[in-house]
């Protein structure tokens, strides 16, 4: 077996082992009665933690001989960036599950992480020559730090939708229960982006187009999904495939929308069947079971956690990125999107800690705020990489 | 100004919520509060204690926390609206007219309404640089407002502290100890304090425990470093202090550089390398068909003799000699100079021959050198040409005149006058490539083209930022001051023993209270102390455990 396939192994083994680690999770936290179950749940989350580590381990392995094939860090795509982001929310859920002890963070940390590396796992897993601007180990050092950081920030939303998901009352009609499906659904719109992709790549969809761009090239491109929205002045050049329905101005990526429309379209029809099949909300079926975990500590975890990762993601996100500028270009910074976006996750969450100083802003508000911040990551991972161009754009 | 007495004769200033000496409530909300408000001790802030003049009110606006977290956010908001379209400086073009039309064109109405707002270059807009101007004044009023009265009331602790503030923290506790011997338990909680590495401090009957109390200033400290990194960048607007130039070096050129006075520099040799892998698919996707894989400027930095005349390139003195690629910068005297364009096989030398268009025979070859085109070149005696127009971008006619539309030579075109044995007048001759125009009719001669040589050009910059060392520093009290802010916290333990050797206690924390209960389960444990409650826990109703 080559080294890269090992590799693709051990990646698969962690993911198995993220599967298994939430049913133990979920396993460890059930509200079950008191004889002997604290005990039986102890067990659980004994074992869940130990097939966790386990599967990180296995990730870990996969990065190692992934980078000793390619002969540099392998965060240099899309693929293998969200991957050893996924990796990396891992450890931090571990680092903290060791400070605290709280199984039920498992029971998000850990499907958070196996929707990212599904997500990932959709993007070419081919390993990419580097431009020369990135074969420097300031990137290695960079990215890395910058992932980390912004993993352990992740942890402060895991503990915010765990807290949300017992302090929101799915009974009555509030803002926040609106707020929280949204969350949810939002979650069943990544599955319907893996499932868009793997279903039309199964079927082998492809379908090519010319089309004329912002500058009047005319240029060619492959669909792999039916095209509902056409690029500019597009002509179909393969056989019986779909004419898209729309055609879209030049600035509009209309391969990428149209993505983006399979997977609102897929994951909303799997969302609608499961709100059918169990006739309550999501968050009405996840409410009952972190009844157990205690919102106070929660809270703390959230801030420790961003106060743990606020200096990482720092150091990474900002001054090694800056070494690193100067010594590409010649410049520390540049007001590149992706750079102004780290800019922006920083200010978000030195707010986020001011706010804490102030009275009120602590709980719910927080939880609120942790989710945003997560948010904000996730738009710096996925919108700057995919649609704002610059020169981090991977695609 | 006015004075808040306690009732334990301590005067404090206006504003203060909690006495500087016993910590007795001072304020109404205070008394009325379950759980006091420990941020700055209770110390009174600059900014609660006067509200008169402009300066104070001033003041006051910038060292709210409100207005700073306000102002984050803005400058947030600001610089993201930055990022919907790329902004001037990364679109190829120079002219305002240029700009206005590459929005309209790439982006529509929204482009252009982009572009007029000024958003195109939202980071040198002066309303941009005023934003981050009134964060740094509220950065730096609120940590004077408030590090002051934090750094006193820390220093002057007193170790016993009065029921009624003991009662108002978060984590209390209350009563007999369990067994053993009460004589001898402020000794037992010393000990074991001091094993959690505490600073135990005894007054009367009275402990205090400390632990991580320079944390404290972490915040300061990393406002502090916040504050030289934007005086650095700051400095860049110094004359002499930055120097950005970029310059283009064509090989076999030797070059004065910019901004660096009395320096040259040589460009030996340009090299591109490419990857030689088989397309991946992620190129196939972005239509990539080759990885770059090294720009490379071969270099060679000369410096002018002391007492030569500016300009001059004869007597260099060769100073440093370094193939410059991208992400290794030549660096000279705090001068860096970077890789950052390159042109490959620009037109260097155009070669023809002066032939006879009938028989053939060619009188010999004229070699141009487009960069620094001769008046004339002369073959023999009798046979010569001259060059009468020299357009080296040739862009067509206008009113019969020919024109240049760069000084580049990408599509050179000439006049020439051949002077021939036949012709000892000349002829007139136009020549482009791929046309020939011949203005009195039919020449006998012609220049008859052989090839071209070409060769590669390096763009480079030429970089000096004098604020580097200063921002590193900066960088560097930031990171320092989050560290210690973020990954220590202030841990206190008060303890006093009734005169029936009951157990009161009170224990605060600014950040970790897990890791707080955790020492306080320890010494509970050892002391035998009266178990404690945490009065937060009983506001939110405690549900479940925390053993999950
Ligand atoms: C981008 C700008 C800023 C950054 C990165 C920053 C960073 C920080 C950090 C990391 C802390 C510690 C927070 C904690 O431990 O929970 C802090 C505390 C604080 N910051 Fe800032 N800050 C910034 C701007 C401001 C501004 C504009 C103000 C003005 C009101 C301000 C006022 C404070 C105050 C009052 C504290 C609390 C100090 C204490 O606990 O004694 N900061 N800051």
């Amino acid at each position: 077996m080559s080294l890269i396939d090992l590799s693709g192994n051990f990646l698969f083994i962690a993911f198995i082992a993220y599967l298994v680690g939430t049913l133990l999770f979920g396993g460890a936290i059930k509200n079950t009665k008191p004889d002997g179950a604290a005990k039986r749940a102890d067990n659980w989350g004994k074992l869940a933690i130990i097939v966790t580590v386990v599967g990180f381990l296995a990730h870990l392995a996969y990065f190692i001989t992934r980078w000793i094939y390619t002969g540099h860090a392998p965060v240099s795509n899309m693929f293998e960036f969200t991957t050893a982001f996924g990796m990396f929310i891992i450890g931090a859920f571990i680092l903290i599950y060791y400070m605290y002890r709280i199984s039920a963070l498992g029971l998000i940390a850990l499907p958070v992480a196996i929707l990212i590396i599904g997500y990932a796992a959709m993007f070419p897993s081919e390993a990419d020559p580097l431009v020369p601007s990135l074969q420097s180990y300031w990137l290695t050092i960079h990215v890395i730090t910058a992932a980390m950081g912004q993993s352990i920030l992740a942890i402060s939303a895991v503990a915010g939708l765990l807290y949300l998901l017992k302090a929101v009352d799915p009974k009555s009609k509030t803002k926040s229960r609106f707020w929280m499906e949204a969350v949810l659904y939002f979650c069943f719109l990544v599955v319907g982006f893996i499932l868009a992709t793997v279903i039309f790549k199964g079927m082998g969809y492809e379908a090519n187009f010319s089309y004329v761009n912002a500058q009047g090239k005319e240029l060619e491109i492959t669909y792999n999904m039916p095209a509902v929205f056409g690029m500019n002045d597009y002509t179909l050049l393969t056989d019986g495939k779909m004419e898209p329905l729309v055609e879209m101005p030049p600035v509009i990526n209309a391969k990428k929308l149209t993505t983006v429309f399979w997977s609102f379209v897929i994951g909303s029809v799997v969302y609608l069947l499961v709100r059918l099949i169990s006739r309550k909300r999501i968050l009405e079926m996840l409410h009952p079971l972190v009844q157990k975990v205690n919102l106070n500590l929660l809270d703390e975890v959230g801030y420790r956690s961003v106060l743990i990762g606020f200096p990482v993601f720092t150091l990474g996100a900002l001054v090694f990125a800056m070494i690193w500028a100067q010594e590409a270009w010649g410049r520390y910074w540049g007001w590149d999107p992706k750079e102004v976006w780290a800019l922006i996750t920083w200010l978000f969450y030195a707010a986020y800690l001011h706010l804490r100083l102030s009275k009120g802003w602590e709980g719910k508000k927080s939880a609120w705020l942790a989710l945003i911040g997560f948010a904000i990551i996730l738009f710096n991972l996925i919108v700057v990489n995919l649609v704002i161009a610059g020169l981090h754009s991977y695609a | 100004m006015e004075k808040l007495i306690c009732v334990c004769g301590h005067e404090n200033p206006a504003g203060t919520k909690l006495c500087g000496k016993c910590g007795r409530p001072l304020t109404e909300e205070a008394k009325e509060s379950k759980i006091v408000d420990m941020k700055y001790d209770g110390a009174a802030i600059r900014s609660k204690t006067r509200n008169k003049s402009i300066v104070d009110k001033v003041w006051n606006f910038f060292s709210s926390v409100k207005v700073g977290i306000a102002l984050i956010i803005i400058n947030l908001v600001a610089a993201s609206i930055g990022t919907i379209f790329p902004q001037e400086f990364y679109i190829s073009v120079s002219t305002e007219a240029e700009k206005a039309a590459y929005y309209e064109d790439t982006y529509g109405s929204i482009g252009k309404l982009y572009y007029e707002l000024g958003l195109s270059d939202v980071y040198n807009a002066w309303w941009f640089q005023i934003l981050v101007g009134m964060l740094a004044i509220s950065i730096i009023v609120a940590s004077i407002d408030r590090g002051i009265p934090l750094h006193r009331s820390l220093k002057n602790q007193r170790v016993k502290r009065h029921e009624s503030f003991m009662k108002r923290q978060r984590v209390v506790a209350e009563g007999p100890v369990a067994n053993g011997d009460p004589a001898q338990t402020l000794n037992m909680i010393e000990e074991k304090m001091k094993s959690l590495k505490y600073k135990v401090r005894r007054d009367g009957n009275a402990l205090l425990a400390e632990r991580g109390r320079f944390s404290r200033y972490g915040p300061y400290i990393n406002h502090c470093g916040l504050i030289i990194f934007l005086a650095a960048v700051m400095l860049r607007l110094v004359p002499g202090f930055y120097v950005d130039e970029s310059m283009w070096v064509r090989e076999g050129e030797v070059r004065a550089v910019p901004g660096m006075e009395g320096y040259f520099i040589e460009n030996e040799a340009f090299i591109l390398e490419l990857h030689d892998n088989e397309k991946t698919e992620n190129q196939e996707l972005q239509g990539v068909n080759a990885v770059a894989k090294n720009f490379q400027t071969n270099a060679k930095l000369y410096k002018q003799a002391e007492d030569a005349v500016p300009g001059q390139t004869d007597n260099l003195e060769l100073v440093k000699e370094y193939s410059i690629r991208v992400n290794h910068p030549l660096q000279y005297e705090g001068y860096s100079f970077y890789q950052m364009d390159f042109r490959m096989n620009e037109l260097s030398v155009m070669n023809f021959q002066l032939t006879n268009k009938e028989t053939g025979e060619a009188l010999g070859p004229v070699s141009i050198d487009l960069t620094n085109p001769q008046d004339e070149y002369i073959i023999n005696e009798q046979a010569k040409v001259e060059l009468l127009g020299y357009y080296p971008d040739f862009s067509g006619f206008e009113n019969g005149e020919p024109q240049t539309l760069t000084p580049t030579p990408n599509n050179p075109a000439f006049i020439f006058k051949m002077t021939t044995p036949e012709h000892p007048d000349g002829e007139v001759s136009f020549v482009a490539i791929q046309q020939t125009i011949e203005p009195n009719g039919d020449n006998e001669y012609k220049m008859a083209f052989q090839g071209v040589e070409t060769r590669n050009m390096s763009g480079l910059t030429v970089h000096k930022d004098s604020s580097i060392p200063l921002l590193a520093v900066g960088g560097a009290i930031f990171m320092i001051g989050v560290a210690i802010g973020s990954y220590w916290n202030h841990r206190r333990l008060w303890v006093e023993q009734l005169e029936d050797g009951t157990i009161r206690l009170a224990a605060h924390t600014n950040k970790n209270w897990f890791g707080m209960k955790k020492d306080l389960d320890a010494v509970s444990e050892y002391a035998k102390l009266p178990k404690y409650l945490d009065q937060s826990e009983e506001i939110e109703e405690k549900e479940g455990d925390s053993a999950l």
